[in-house]
């Protein structure tokens, strides 16, 4: 089966993007295939690289960039929802002129089109959000 | 991938105490261009987005609900109101706004985009969709 | 066709459940997750509002929120995330009542 999964929420804020990460990484060992993971409204907070969760805590961003890295996943953050809400890579920092990045290691920021793309391409679209 | 799918986007949130309906017509915007078969829902307090007379003024938020009428230009023509969740809300078709589109097959004549549904009705064209867009 | 219905919020605080319970149909099955779970808790008023539907519940959700199965309806079946990917497999599309 292939999927898309759309991400909602950002950290911590709500159970969503935990429940989307366990989701994610049981349908990664049941030997299925993860086309996109599309981070849309908050959501895009989970590609910063900048959170200091406690340290008895979960640590959500370094979670779904090791995902990421294990599996090679396609992560993509919502380019106007990341614009909002201020996640940055060097594009956008150079195309917005902003001093500084904080995109997190194995997200990148596209169009709405990948989300679009991601539920063309996929049999499922599951949904995690508030 | 030559299939088309049959997208339904559902609306199912008030407008600006939250951004959800506003970002759901960014991708409903987007999503227009890959030519799918669309349609959009509208219930619970989703009806709320399609009523008349937005004054956004006071809040200092960009007023979004003309974006709607322009909805029949980028060919989505289905548009799912559901009654139950119009008239919990002590609402009716007249409060909100009439959405057209132009049929391009008859001379451009302009026809209704909304389609009044109770809530089984939805439930069948909610049977029919392959994909299932909430936000 | 058979849909699988999300439900993440509990029912004492949104409407979630009561749409998508009274929207569900045919072979449709519903799985609650989150603080959807509190749903199937049985000697809640939420609970006659799962009567006739193929429900299933989210285990570590239970266990996170310290709600013994014993506490659950009868007929509820709990899964883990795996078997939740099961569900998704199992049914042709997913709808989740955010």
């Amino acid at each position: 089966m292939k999927l898309t999964i759309q991400v909602n929420e950002g950290p911590y804020q709500h159970q969503s993007a935990d429940s989307a990460y366990f989701f994610t990484k049981a349908a990664l060992e049941k030997g299925h295939e993860i086309f996109r993971v599309f981070f849309y409204h908050d959501g895009v907070n989970n590609g910063t690289r900048l959170t200091t969760p406690p340290q008895d805590d979960r640590n959500i961003v370094n979670r779904w960039s090791e995902l990421a890295k294990e599996h090679n996943l396609d992560m993509v953050v919502c380019v106007a929802a990341a614009q909002r809400r201020g996640i940055v890579d060097d594009g956008e920092a150079q195309r917005n002129g902003k001093d500084a990045t904080n995109i997190a290691d194995g997200f990148r920021i596209s169009g709405l089109g990948q989300l679009v793309e991601g539920a063309i391409q996929s049999d499922r679209l599951v949904v995690f959000g508030d | 991938m030559s299939d088309t799918k049959k997208f339904m986007y559902i609306n199912r949130k008030a407008p600006y105490g939250t951004i959800y309906a506003w970002e759901a017509l960014e991708v409903i915007l987007i999503g227009a261009a890959f030519e799918q078969d669309v349609s959009l829902a509208f219930i619970d307090d989703g009806v709320y987005q399609l009523t008349k007379g937005q004054d956004t003024g006071g809040i200092g938020m960009k007023n979004f609900s003309p974006t709607y009428s322009a909805l029949g230009d980028y060919e989505i023509t289905k548009i799912y109101v559901e009654k139950e969740s119009l008239e919990e809300r002590g609402l009716t078709l007249d409060d909100l706004q009439h959405l057209v589109w132009e049929d391009e097959d008859e001379d451009w004549a302009e026809k209704d985009s909304i389609r009044l549904v109770s809530r089984s009705e939805l439930a069948d064209v909610l049977a029919t969709q392959d994909v299932l867009f909430n936000f | 066709m058979a849909m699988l219905h999300l439900v993440n919020k509990s029912p004492y605080d949104a409407c979630s459940l009561d749409t998508a319970s009274s929207i569900m149909k045919g072979d449709d099955s519903l799985l609650l997750i989150e603080d959807g779970v509190y749903a199937a808790v049985k000697s809640g008023k939420a609970a006659a509002r799962l009567a006739g539907l193929k429900v299933s519940v989210l285990g570590p959700d239970l266990a996170a929120r310290g709600i013994g199965e014993d506490k659950l309806i009868d007929g509820v079946t709990v899964v883990d995330y795996a078997g939740f990917v099961d569900m998704v497999e199992a049914n042709d599309k997913v709808q989740s009542w955010l």
